[in-house]
Protein backbone atom coordinates (compact mmCIF):
# COMPACT_ATOMS: atom_id res chain seq x y z
CA UNK A 1 0.00 0.00 0.00
CA UNK A 2 2.52 2.51 1.11
CA UNK A 3 6.07 1.66 -1.08
CA UNK A 4 8.05 3.19 1.60
CA UNK A 5 11.36 3.74 0.17
CA UNK A 6 14.68 2.29 2.54
CA UNK A 7 15.60 6.77 3.07
CA UNK A 8 12.22 7.37 4.87
CA UNK A 9 12.66 4.43 6.54
CA UNK A 10 15.46 5.91 7.86
CA UNK A 11 14.07 9.07 8.70
CA UNK A 12 11.16 7.07 10.39
CA UNK A 13 13.20 4.89 12.38
CA UNK A 14 15.19 8.07 13.00
CA UNK A 15 12.06 10.37 14.60
CA UNK A 16 10.74 7.23 16.57
CA UNK A 17 14.33 6.98 18.30
CA UNK A 18 14.87 10.97 18.55
CA UNK A 19 11.48 11.38 20.13
CA UNK A 20 11.53 8.13 22.58
CA UNK A 21 14.75 8.64 23.99
CA UNK A 22 13.83 12.60 24.09
CA UNK A 23 10.60 11.59 26.10
CA UNK A 24 12.21 8.77 28.43
CA UNK A 25 15.15 11.20 29.45
CA UNK A 26 12.66 14.19 29.76
CA UNK A 27 10.10 12.19 32.13
CA UNK A 28 12.04 11.91 35.29
CA UNK A 29 13.04 15.58 35.47
CA UNK A 30 10.03 16.51 34.15
CA UNK A 31 7.99 14.79 37.44
CA UNK A 32 10.80 16.35 39.44
CA UNK A 33 10.12 19.29 37.74
CA UNK A 34 6.21 18.96 38.14
CA UNK A 35 6.41 18.18 41.71
CA UNK A 36 8.39 21.20 42.82
CA UNK A 37 5.99 23.69 41.14
CA UNK A 38 2.74 21.43 42.42
CA UNK A 39 4.19 20.81 46.15
CA UNK A 40 6.66 23.57 47.04
CA UNK A 41 6.67 27.14 47.61
CA UNK A 42 10.77 28.51 47.08
CA UNK A 43 12.25 31.68 45.96
CA UNK A 44 12.62 31.92 42.19
CA UNK A 45 9.82 29.73 41.50
CA UNK A 46 7.97 31.71 39.72
CA UNK A 47 11.01 32.40 37.25
CA UNK A 48 11.66 28.61 37.24
CA UNK A 49 7.93 27.83 35.81
CA UNK A 50 8.79 31.07 33.15
CA UNK A 51 12.05 29.29 32.15
CA UNK A 52 10.88 26.12 31.44
CA UNK A 53 7.92 27.46 28.93
CA UNK A 54 10.24 30.03 27.28
CA UNK A 55 9.99 26.79 24.51
CA UNK A 56 6.97 27.34 23.89
CA UNK A 57 6.91 31.18 23.37
CA UNK A 58 10.01 31.65 21.88
CA UNK A 59 10.67 31.21 17.56
CA UNK A 60 11.78 27.50 17.58
CA UNK A 61 14.51 28.76 15.54
CA UNK A 62 15.62 30.71 18.19
CA UNK A 63 15.72 27.96 21.35
CA UNK A 64 17.65 25.86 18.27
CA UNK A 65 20.36 28.93 17.61
CA UNK A 66 20.67 29.21 21.75
CA UNK A 67 20.95 25.08 21.99
CA UNK A 68 23.61 25.57 19.13
CA UNK A 69 25.36 28.35 21.22
CA UNK A 70 25.75 26.52 24.44
CA UNK A 71 25.58 22.66 23.31
CA UNK A 72 27.26 23.13 19.73
CA UNK A 73 31.57 22.64 19.79
CA UNK A 74 32.73 25.38 20.88
CA UNK A 75 29.66 25.86 23.13
CA UNK A 76 30.12 26.83 26.79
CA UNK A 77 28.54 23.09 27.97
CA UNK A 78 28.66 21.58 24.63
CA UNK A 79 32.76 21.57 24.79
CA UNK A 80 33.07 20.42 28.00
CA UNK A 81 30.56 17.67 27.18
CA UNK A 82 32.82 17.02 23.96
CA UNK A 83 36.28 16.86 26.39
CA UNK A 84 34.89 15.06 29.21
CA UNK A 85 32.74 13.15 28.63
CA UNK A 86 32.77 12.67 24.97
CA UNK A 87 29.56 13.25 24.44
CA UNK A 88 28.65 15.39 21.13
CA UNK A 89 25.23 16.71 20.22
CA UNK A 90 25.86 19.02 17.46
CA UNK A 91 24.93 17.38 14.18
CA UNK A 92 23.89 14.20 15.79
CA UNK A 93 20.64 12.42 16.23
CA UNK A 94 21.29 12.82 20.07
CA UNK A 95 21.29 16.82 19.18
CA UNK A 96 17.92 16.27 17.62
CA UNK A 97 16.55 14.61 20.95
CA UNK A 98 18.13 17.15 23.00
CA UNK A 99 16.30 19.74 20.77
CA UNK A 100 12.90 18.07 21.25
CA UNK A 101 13.18 17.13 24.54
CA UNK A 102 13.51 20.66 25.41
CA UNK A 103 10.89 21.72 22.75
CA UNK A 104 8.45 19.29 24.67
CA UNK A 105 9.25 19.49 28.11
CA UNK A 106 6.56 22.54 28.97
CA UNK A 107 3.88 20.00 26.96
CA UNK A 108 5.39 17.19 29.84
CA UNK A 109 4.99 19.10 32.40
CA UNK A 110 2.06 20.66 32.41
CA UNK A 111 -0.05 17.32 32.80
CA UNK A 112 2.03 15.85 35.04
CA UNK A 113 1.74 19.16 37.39
CA UNK A 114 -2.22 19.77 37.42
CA UNK A 115 -2.36 15.62 38.19
CA UNK A 116 0.06 15.82 41.32
CA UNK A 117 -1.90 19.31 42.23
CA UNK A 118 -4.96 16.84 42.18
CA UNK A 119 -3.82 14.28 44.64
CA UNK A 120 -5.60 14.53 47.97
CA UNK A 121 -2.83 15.90 50.26
CA UNK A 122 -5.14 14.08 53.32
CA UNK A 123 -3.61 10.66 51.85
CA UNK A 124 -0.55 12.12 51.70
CA UNK A 125 -0.79 13.04 55.39
CA UNK A 126 -2.32 9.77 55.62
CA UNK A 127 0.79 8.08 55.00
CA UNK A 128 3.01 9.86 56.73
CA UNK A 129 1.18 8.86 60.27
CA UNK A 130 1.39 4.98 59.25
CA UNK A 131 5.47 5.67 58.88
CA UNK A 132 6.15 6.50 55.47
CA UNK A 133 9.09 9.18 54.70
CA UNK A 134 8.28 12.14 52.29
CA UNK A 135 10.17 10.54 49.64
CA UNK A 136 8.26 7.16 50.51
CA UNK A 137 4.92 8.99 50.42
CA UNK A 138 5.81 10.48 46.78
CA UNK A 139 6.89 6.86 45.30
CA UNK A 140 3.63 4.90 46.98
CA UNK A 141 1.06 7.73 46.74
CA UNK A 142 1.55 10.58 44.66
CA UNK A 143 3.02 9.39 41.81
CA UNK A 144 0.74 6.23 41.66
CA UNK A 145 -1.78 8.55 41.90
CA UNK A 146 -0.80 11.21 39.52
CA UNK A 147 0.03 8.53 37.29
CA UNK A 148 -2.54 9.51 34.88
CA UNK A 149 -1.07 12.56 33.95
CA UNK A 150 2.72 11.52 33.77
CA UNK A 151 1.26 9.34 30.91
CA UNK A 152 -0.68 12.35 29.42
CA UNK A 153 2.57 14.20 29.83
CA UNK A 154 4.69 11.51 28.32
CA UNK A 155 2.40 10.89 25.00
CA UNK A 156 1.80 14.98 24.54
CA UNK A 157 5.67 15.15 25.12
CA UNK A 158 6.53 12.36 22.44
CA UNK A 159 3.49 13.72 19.73
CA UNK A 160 5.63 17.27 20.20
CA UNK A 161 9.32 15.79 19.80
CA UNK A 162 7.90 13.78 16.44
CA UNK A 163 6.62 17.26 14.92
CA UNK A 164 9.58 19.38 16.25
CA UNK A 165 10.94 21.32 13.05
CA UNK A 166 12.35 24.11 13.66
CA UNK A 167 14.51 23.77 16.79
CA UNK A 168 15.73 20.51 15.38
CA UNK A 169 16.88 21.71 11.83
CA UNK A 170 18.69 24.57 12.91
CA UNK A 171 20.40 22.70 15.91
CA UNK A 172 21.80 19.56 13.89
CA UNK A 173 20.40 20.30 10.49
CA UNK A 174 19.02 17.98 8.15
CA UNK A 175 21.52 15.37 7.17
CA UNK A 176 20.16 12.32 6.18
CA UNK A 177 20.63 8.90 8.18
CA UNK A 178 21.65 11.01 11.05
CA UNK A 179 19.44 13.73 12.00
CA UNK A 180 17.25 13.86 9.07
CA UNK A 181 13.69 13.13 10.72
CA UNK A 182 10.52 12.89 9.43
CA UNK A 183 9.46 16.36 9.49
CA UNK A 184 13.10 17.62 7.77
CA UNK A 185 12.50 14.83 5.39
CA UNK A 186 8.94 16.13 4.59
CA UNK A 187 10.25 19.59 4.27
CA UNK A 188 13.53 18.55 2.30
CA UNK A 189 11.41 16.11 -0.27
CA UNK A 190 8.46 19.18 -0.89
CA UNK A 191 11.65 21.19 -2.07
CA UNK A 192 12.69 18.39 -4.45
CA UNK A 193 11.01 18.00 -8.17
CA UNK A 194 8.68 14.85 -8.26
CA UNK A 195 9.11 14.79 -4.18
CA UNK A 196 5.82 15.06 -3.71
CA UNK A 197 4.44 11.11 -3.24
CA UNK A 198 7.37 10.25 -1.25
CA UNK A 199 6.26 13.76 1.02
CA UNK A 200 2.49 12.42 0.85
CA UNK A 201 3.36 8.45 1.79
CA UNK A 202 5.56 10.48 5.26
CA UNK A 203 2.82 12.70 5.99
CA UNK A 204 0.37 8.95 6.31
CA UNK A 205 3.04 7.69 8.88
CA UNK A 206 3.07 10.51 10.60
CA UNK A 207 -0.38 10.96 10.95
CA UNK A 208 -0.44 7.25 11.95
CA UNK A 209 2.18 7.57 14.63
CA UNK A 210 0.39 10.52 16.22
CA UNK A 211 -3.07 9.13 15.85
CA UNK A 212 -1.61 5.69 17.77
CA UNK A 213 -0.24 7.87 20.25
CA UNK A 214 -3.39 9.68 21.23
CA UNK A 215 -5.16 6.02 21.38
CA UNK A 216 -2.26 4.82 23.34
CA UNK A 217 -2.17 7.63 25.48
CA UNK A 218 -6.31 7.48 26.32
CA UNK A 219 -6.33 3.59 26.82
CA UNK A 220 -4.04 3.82 29.75
CA UNK A 221 -5.50 7.27 31.13
CA UNK A 222 -8.86 4.71 31.30
CA UNK A 223 -7.22 2.39 33.44
CA UNK A 224 -5.39 4.25 35.82
CA UNK A 225 -8.59 6.08 36.09
CA UNK A 226 -10.66 2.83 37.36
CA UNK A 227 -7.61 2.17 40.03
CA UNK A 228 -8.14 5.96 41.21
CA UNK A 229 -11.64 5.40 42.11
CA UNK A 230 -10.67 2.27 44.40
CA UNK A 231 -13.07 -0.02 42.41
CA UNK B 1 1.36 9.01 79.25
CA UNK B 2 0.56 11.72 77.32
CA UNK B 3 1.24 15.09 78.34
CA UNK B 4 0.08 18.30 75.82
CA UNK B 5 0.38 21.85 77.22
CA UNK B 6 0.14 24.12 74.06
CA UNK B 7 -1.40 27.23 72.64
CA UNK B 8 -2.23 27.56 68.77
CA UNK B 9 -4.21 30.36 66.90
CA UNK B 10 -6.34 29.07 64.43
CA UNK B 11 -7.99 32.36 62.51
CA UNK B 12 -10.67 33.30 65.15
CA UNK B 13 -10.12 30.05 67.45
CA UNK B 14 -7.34 30.42 69.96
CA UNK B 15 -6.27 26.99 71.39
CA UNK B 16 -5.06 26.79 75.06
CA UNK B 17 -4.86 22.92 75.92
CA UNK B 18 -3.31 21.43 78.81
CA UNK B 19 -3.33 18.08 80.12
CA UNK B 20 -1.42 15.07 81.48
CA UNK B 21 -2.84 11.21 81.02
CA UNK B 22 -2.55 8.19 82.00
CA UNK B 23 -5.86 6.56 80.17
CA UNK B 24 -6.15 3.60 78.46
CA UNK B 25 -8.37 5.63 76.39
CA UNK B 26 -8.38 9.46 76.78
CA UNK B 27 -11.90 11.27 75.50
CA UNK B 28 -11.50 14.77 74.17
CA UNK B 29 -15.11 15.75 73.87
CA UNK B 30 -16.50 18.85 72.63
CA UNK B 31 -19.25 20.27 70.52
CA UNK B 32 -18.09 20.80 67.22
CA UNK B 33 -15.71 23.73 66.02
CA UNK B 34 -14.01 23.17 69.52
CA UNK B 35 -10.97 22.28 68.13
CA UNK B 36 -10.75 18.36 68.80
CA UNK B 37 -9.82 17.31 65.81
CA UNK B 38 -6.63 20.59 65.94
CA UNK B 39 -5.56 19.02 68.86
CA UNK B 40 -5.05 15.91 67.60
CA UNK B 41 -3.20 16.89 64.18
CA UNK B 42 -0.72 18.84 67.05
CA UNK B 43 -0.31 15.31 68.95
CA UNK B 44 0.26 13.67 65.36
CA UNK B 45 2.56 16.34 64.23
CA UNK B 46 0.37 17.45 61.07
CA UNK B 47 0.60 20.89 62.91
CA UNK B 48 2.78 22.50 65.07
CA UNK B 49 1.85 24.61 68.03
CA UNK B 50 2.60 28.42 68.34
CA UNK B 51 3.93 27.52 72.28
CA UNK B 52 4.26 24.73 74.30
CA UNK B 53 4.99 20.75 74.66
CA UNK B 54 4.06 17.86 73.46
CA UNK B 55 5.22 14.27 75.10
CA UNK B 56 4.22 10.39 75.46
CA UNK B 57 6.03 8.08 77.90
CA UNK B 58 8.33 10.93 78.55
CA UNK B 59 9.75 11.71 75.24
CA UNK B 60 9.37 14.90 73.97
CA UNK B 61 7.80 15.23 70.66
CA UNK B 62 7.27 19.27 69.97
CA UNK B 63 9.20 21.47 72.10
CA UNK B 64 8.87 25.48 71.01
CA UNK B 65 11.60 26.41 73.85
CA UNK B 66 13.87 23.88 71.66
CA UNK B 67 12.19 23.88 68.50
CA UNK B 68 11.89 20.56 68.98
CA UNK B 69 9.68 18.73 65.74
CA UNK B 70 9.79 14.81 65.62
CA UNK B 71 8.38 14.84 62.16
CA UNK B 72 5.03 13.18 61.77
CA UNK B 73 6.36 9.58 59.95
CA UNK B 74 8.91 9.08 63.38
CA UNK B 75 5.97 9.45 65.70
CA UNK B 76 4.80 6.08 65.72
CA UNK B 77 1.49 7.34 66.47
CA UNK B 78 -0.97 6.03 64.49
CA UNK B 79 -4.43 8.15 63.28
CA UNK B 80 -8.11 7.09 62.24
CA UNK B 81 -9.10 10.41 60.41
CA UNK B 82 -12.64 11.21 60.51
CA UNK B 83 -12.71 11.02 56.71
CA UNK B 84 -10.29 7.61 57.00
CA UNK B 85 -8.26 7.90 54.27
CA UNK B 86 -7.78 4.51 52.53
CA UNK B 87 -6.15 4.72 49.74
CA UNK B 88 -7.70 3.80 46.89
CA UNK B 89 -4.99 2.50 44.77
CA UNK B 90 -4.59 -0.57 46.99
CA UNK B 91 -6.96 -2.96 47.95
CA UNK B 92 -7.71 -3.82 51.63
CA UNK B 93 -4.57 -6.02 52.37
CA UNK B 94 -2.29 -3.33 50.81
CA UNK B 95 -4.16 -1.04 53.04
CA UNK B 96 -3.78 -3.28 56.03
CA UNK B 97 0.25 -3.69 54.92
CA UNK B 98 1.20 -0.53 54.60
CA UNK B 99 2.09 0.64 57.81
CA UNK B 100 4.19 -2.34 58.04
CA UNK B 101 6.22 -2.03 54.83
CA UNK B 102 7.01 2.02 55.48
CA UNK B 103 8.32 1.13 59.06
CA UNK B 104 10.00 -2.02 57.14
CA UNK B 105 8.49 -3.95 60.25
CA UNK B 106 8.86 -7.99 59.78
CA UNK B 107 5.49 -9.55 58.71
CA UNK B 108 3.78 -10.79 61.61
CA UNK B 109 1.06 -13.17 60.43
CA UNK B 110 0.36 -13.67 64.14
CA UNK B 111 -0.82 -10.46 65.14
CA UNK B 112 -1.94 -9.10 60.94
CA UNK B 113 -5.11 -12.38 62.08
CA UNK B 114 -5.04 -11.24 65.11
CA UNK B 115 -6.41 -7.82 63.81
CA UNK B 116 -8.11 -8.96 60.77
CA UNK B 117 -9.78 -11.16 63.06
CA UNK B 118 -10.67 -8.90 65.64
CA UNK B 119 -12.26 -6.68 62.95
CA UNK B 120 -14.11 -8.84 61.08
CA UNK B 121 -12.18 -7.82 57.48
CA UNK B 122 -10.51 -11.07 56.46
CA UNK B 123 -13.46 -11.88 53.50
CA UNK B 124 -12.42 -8.13 52.51
CA UNK B 125 -8.58 -9.07 51.90
CA UNK B 126 -9.22 -8.54 48.14
CA UNK B 127 -11.17 -5.74 47.63
CA UNK B 128 -10.68 -2.28 46.82
CA UNK B 129 -11.64 0.52 49.41
CA UNK B 130 -14.44 1.28 46.16
CA UNK B 131 -15.96 -1.58 46.89
CA UNK B 132 -16.44 -1.71 50.83
CA UNK B 133 -19.82 -0.54 53.11
CA UNK B 134 -19.30 2.24 55.05
CA UNK B 135 -18.46 0.31 58.26
CA UNK B 136 -16.25 -1.84 56.85
CA UNK B 137 -14.17 0.90 55.77
CA UNK B 138 -14.13 2.08 59.21
CA UNK B 139 -12.98 -0.87 60.40
CA UNK B 140 -10.26 -1.32 57.41
CA UNK B 141 -9.42 1.83 58.76
CA UNK B 142 -8.79 1.01 62.20
CA UNK B 143 -6.98 -2.18 61.03
CA UNK B 144 -4.51 0.08 59.20
CA UNK B 145 -3.69 2.26 61.93
CA UNK B 146 -3.22 -0.62 64.61
CA UNK B 147 -1.04 -2.94 62.40
CA UNK B 148 1.43 0.06 61.83
CA UNK B 149 2.16 -0.80 65.50
CA UNK B 150 1.81 2.96 66.86
CA UNK B 151 2.39 3.56 70.34
CA UNK B 152 -0.71 5.64 70.46
CA UNK B 153 -3.78 5.85 68.60
CA UNK B 154 -6.01 8.97 67.28
CA UNK B 155 -9.39 8.13 66.79
CA UNK B 156 -11.20 11.09 64.93
CA UNK B 157 -14.81 11.08 65.75
CA UNK B 158 -15.03 7.41 64.44
CA UNK B 159 -19.00 7.09 64.68
CA UNK B 160 -19.34 10.61 63.18
CA UNK B 161 -20.51 9.56 59.61
CA UNK B 162 -22.35 6.40 60.29
CA UNK B 163 -26.14 6.12 61.15
CA UNK B 164 -27.40 4.60 64.31
CA UNK B 165 -27.62 1.02 63.51
CA UNK B 166 -23.55 1.24 62.35
CA UNK B 167 -22.71 2.74 64.79
CA UNK B 168 -24.06 -0.44 66.96
CA UNK B 169 -22.01 -2.39 64.60
CA UNK B 170 -18.48 -0.73 65.03
CA UNK B 171 -19.05 0.15 68.57
CA UNK B 172 -18.23 -3.49 70.19
CA UNK B 173 -15.25 -3.72 67.65
CA UNK B 174 -13.86 -0.27 69.25
CA UNK B 175 -14.34 -1.55 72.61
CA UNK B 176 -12.55 -4.72 72.03
CA UNK B 177 -9.61 -2.36 70.91
CA UNK B 178 -9.22 -0.89 73.86
CA UNK B 179 -9.54 -4.11 76.30
CA UNK B 180 -7.41 -6.25 73.41
CA UNK B 181 -4.77 -4.45 71.73
CA UNK B 182 -3.02 -3.15 74.69
CA UNK B 183 -2.25 0.81 72.80
CA UNK B 184 -3.37 4.00 74.47
CA UNK B 185 -6.06 5.90 72.88
CA UNK B 186 -6.70 9.21 72.46
CA UNK B 187 -10.86 9.49 71.60
CA UNK B 188 -12.47 12.51 70.28
CA UNK B 189 -16.23 12.89 69.95
CA UNK B 190 -18.96 15.26 70.85
CA UNK B 191 -21.18 12.44 72.09
CA UNK B 192 -21.35 11.96 75.92
CA UNK B 193 -22.81 8.53 75.21
CA UNK B 194 -19.61 7.61 73.60
CA UNK B 195 -17.48 9.15 76.23
CA UNK B 196 -19.09 6.65 78.41
CA UNK B 197 -18.71 3.91 76.96
CA UNK B 198 -15.32 4.08 75.91
CA UNK B 199 -13.15 6.88 77.58
CA UNK B 200 -11.62 6.17 80.82
CA UNK B 201 -10.25 9.61 81.10
CA UNK B 202 -12.52 12.70 79.92
CA UNK B 203 -10.74 16.13 78.88
CA UNK B 204 -13.36 18.46 78.00
CA UNK B 205 -13.10 21.17 75.53
CA UNK B 206 -14.94 24.45 75.61
CA UNK B 207 -13.70 27.29 72.34
CA UNK B 208 -10.36 25.53 72.48
CA UNK B 209 -9.61 25.50 76.46
CA UNK B 210 -9.50 23.12 78.82
CA UNK B 211 -12.84 23.27 80.77
CA UNK B 212 -12.69 19.77 82.71
CA UNK B 213 -10.71 17.25 83.06
CA UNK B 214 -12.48 13.59 84.99
CA UNK B 215 -14.17 10.57 84.70
CA UNK B 216 -17.79 10.25 83.35
CA UNK B 217 -19.33 12.37 85.87
CA UNK B 218 -18.15 15.61 84.21
CA UNK B 219 -20.11 14.54 80.98
CA UNK B 220 -23.32 16.73 80.92
CA UNK B 221 -26.45 14.37 82.30
CA UNK B 222 -28.23 12.66 79.64
CA UNK B 223 -31.49 14.12 78.65
CA UNK B 224 -33.49 10.80 78.36
CA UNK B 225 -32.42 7.41 79.63
CA UNK B 226 -30.85 4.99 76.88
Amino acid sequence: MLDISPTEWTAIELSLRVATVATLVATPVGVAVAWLLARREFWGKALLDAFIHLPLVLPPVVTGYLLLLTFGRRGLIGAWLADHLGIVFAFRWTGAALACGIMSFPLLVRPIRLSIEAVDRRLEQAAATLGAAPWQVFVTVTLPLALPGVLAGMVLGFAKAIGEFGATITFVSNIPGETQVISSAIYSLIQTPDGDSAALRLVVVSILISTAALVASEWFARRALLRLHGI
Amino acid sequence: MLRVDVSKRLGGLTIEASFTSEGRVTGLFGASGAGKTSLINMIAGLSRPDRGIIAIDGETLDETATQTHVPVHRRRIGYVFQDLRLFPHFDVRQNLDYGRRMNRLAEDGVQQKRVTDMLDIGHLLDRRPGRLSGGERQRVALGRALLSQPRLLLLDEPLGSLDEERKEEILPYLVRLRDEAGIPMVYVSHDPSEMRKLATQIVMLRRGRVTAFGGAEILPVALAPA
